[in-house]
């Protein structure tokens, strides 16, 4: 049978992965890394009846995507660092609502303006914590193109499922680089339609009461059920409150509903983690150079392996701390200060033996970075 | 329909200060939609922050209360992905001119088929008072306790400048006329901004000495005229009321299937 393969960048599979997860809607801003996206989308998206808007600024894009989520299309933006910090109130907006959106972030150096076209993983904690209030949230990453777009794919689900703003954490390396994908057939991957309201008109819709498995039917914006959507603090019907009962319900509901969730929404992939002495845990492009150092030195018999996190937000504390139980040596390689190093420290045993290969000039993290402090940890110095 | 009909009932009496002119800019709003005829299913109604956004939560219709100054990019959202929905959108001062300001020139430039209601009432009420983009020079808030130096915005030449397709002013003294304005304007195939003069006795009136909502009320009276009237010529100062701009030009929804038609022959 003949393959759909194509050489696109990892902008381009994440374009083709909305499509296929049933992207209807985009609406965004100029920004490099992440513009690419928004220039295939205004050619493919009209050709399947869709929509493309581009709007005056990153906040109405992240604005424009809620309402027409909200009428129950799936919608999508994308930006880079700074356009993802103008959009955080409007995505804290989504979590308060529950409007299921994704939301690309390809990362680039900051702060500021800093690096506008080199890479960068800066943006994990922004991701985590970047709107105000406490709050979880689903944050998702990729190695490759072939995997940004089944993660794309997944982050559409996993938004549907937990109605809930999905970020794709991406990176300039995988946006930019242009590489071999096997596009997956119709079928291939499963996709999540939008769970809607099956109470008849005439009959009380509640928005926000969840079903006993913890899902809310959304009933669309034109359909038969007039209700109200609010950014403040409401009850079931979705109209204001502030009666503590029912504000410590919804707190809890809208963190418990995806940090009681962590196994369901992680994604990870493992290379010879089983009997690794030294553990690598990275994610993203810099999870590219790590692999090649532990493929590189498992030839030789160095007992290295790699966890390469697809999953972020929320942190998968179990698995990571499981899987770095038999390590003598940790290290966490990733293009920041050492974001989720903290969170690998917070649930290992030993945090003391947990170490950080990292860069943040702009460059792309290569093995040598990594060996150097894979050496440290085999006490040769550098 | 009776007005009635249009509520939700449950949430009445509402938040606003007495002597108010929200509740009749909302009024006013209901009689309109009712004039039309129109079905409650096809109505969004889309809101920012303030006194001014509190409109929809009393309204039955489909409601979406968003974040300050926002409420036009949602609606945006809302109308291009499901053109075949009536949307309006009520904002304050800040909503429409401050901190949305951005949005509401951009709206207009598309001419995408929303209604933007400007609820004008020279303050920032919800927050206590403080001065706004459309407070008058001289006048006093709470962040203006020696008088504002601040010149304000003219919505009408605003909206015009930005390429609305139809704007007007009207106060809520003149109820009759801004039902009509609202039917207009609600109809109207294009960004259509109707501002009309809304009394805040409680957060304006009475640091500026007016603290009577009927003297408020009979100054929109007094202070303003019907656009080309012979006041006018007497007295330049008074504030002309009417429909200023009321032009067909390509609306955004529309403009947009021609893209779709394009993109589906592969151009």
């Amino acid at each position: 049978m003949k393959k759909d393969v194509v050489f696109v960048q990892g902008n381009e599979a994440c374009v083709r992965g909305a499509l296929y997860a049933g992207l209807d809607f985009f609406a965004g801003y100029p920004i490099t890394p992440s513009t690419e996206i928004a220039e295939l989308l205004s050619r493919r998206l009209p050709a399947k009846r869709g929509k493309f808007i581009q709007m005056e600024d990153e906040i109405s894009s992240m604005c424009a995507i809620v309402g027409a989520s909200l009428t129950g299309k799936k919608v999508m933006t994308a930006t880079s660092g700074p356009g993802f910090s103008l959009k955080q109130e409007a995505l804290g907006f989504a979590v308060m609502t529950e409007t299921p959106c994704v939301i690309v972030d390809v990362q680039r150096g900051g702060p500021s303006t800093g690096l506008p076209t080199s890479v960068s993983q800066g943006d994990v904690m922004q991701a985590r914590w970047g709107t105000h209030g406490d709050h979880a949230v689903i944050a998702l990453t990729a190695s490759n193109s072939q995997d940004v777009f089944a993660i794309t794919v997944e982050a559409f689900n996993l938004a549907e499922t937990f109605r809930t703003p999905v970020i794709l954490l991406l990176d300039e390396v995988v946006g930019h680089t242009r590489e071999r994908l096997v596009e997956p057939k119709a079928g291939e991957i499963d996709v999540v339609e939008r769970l809607k309201t099956s109470v008849p008109e005439g009959t009380d819709y509640h928005p926000y009461l969840p079903r006993e498995d913890g899902r809310l039917p959304m009933s669309d914006f034109g359909g038969v059920h007039r209700h109200h959507v609010t950014g403040l603090a409401h009850d079931m019907w979705g109209f204001p409150s502030n009666k503590p009962d029912v504000v410590y319900g919804l707190m809890h509901h809208l963190i418990d509903k995806i940090e009681g969730h962590v196994n369901e929404i992680t994604r990870v992939k493992e290379f010879f983690v089983d009997d690794a002495e030294c553990l690598l845990i990275s994610y993203g492009s810099a999870a590219r150079t790590t692999r090649h150092v532990v493929e590189n030195r498992r030839a030789r018999g160095e007992k290295l392996g790699l966890l390469e996190l697809q999953t972020l937000w929320p942190f998968p504390a179990d698995l990571v701390r499981e899987r770095c139980a038999s390590a003598n040596h940790i290290i966490v390689v990733e293009m920041n200060m050492g974001q989720i190093l903290g969170e690998v420290k917070k649930v290992v045993k030993n945090p003391d033996g947990v170490f950080l290969a990292n860069r943040i000039d702009g460059g792309f993290i290569t093995p040598a970075d990594v060996l150097n402090i894979i050496r440290i940890t085999q006490g040769k110095g550098v | 329909m009776a007005v009635k009909d249009y509520i939700r009932k449950r949430f009445f009496p509402h938040i606003w200060c007495p002597g108010c002119g929200h509740g009749t800019v909302m009024n006013a709003m209901i009689r309109a939609i009712e004039n039309l005829g129109l079905e409650k299913n096809i109505i969004a109604v889309v809101s920012g922050i303030g006194c001014s956004a509190r409109i929809n939560g009393y309204l039955d219709f489909h409601t979406l209360h968003t974040l300050h100054g926002r409420a036009l990019a949602f609606a945006t959202g809302v109308k291009l992905s499901r053109p075949e929905l009536t949307v309006v959108v009520p904002m304050g001062d800040g909503d429409a001119c401050a901190i949305g300001g951005n949005h509401f020139i951009h709206a207009a430039r598309r001419n995408i088929d929303i209604t933007a209601i400007i609820m004008n009432n020279s303050i920032y009420g919800m927050t206590g008072g403080q001065y706004s983009p459309l407070t008058g020079y001289d006048d006093f808030a709470t962040t203006a306790p020696f008088g504002n130096i601040d010149p304000s915005f003219d919505v009408v030449k605003l909206a015009t400048g930005a390429g609305a397709s139809f704007v007007a002013r009207t106060t809520t003294y003149h109820v009759t006329s801004t039902i009509k304005i609202l039917e207009k304007a609600i109809t109207h195939k294009g960004f259509s901004v109707v501002e009309i003069l809304s009394q805040c006795p409680t957060q304006f009136g009475r640091r500026n000495k007016i603290p009577s909502v009927v003297d408020m009320l009979n100054s929109y009276k007094t202070d303003t005229t019907p656009i080309g009237s012979k006041e006018k010529e007497k007295n330049p100062d008074l504030m002309e009321r009417g429909i200023f701009i009321q032009e067909d030009r390509p609306e955004y929804c529309t403009e947009y299937d021609k893209v779709i038609e394009r993109a589906s022959k592969g151009r």
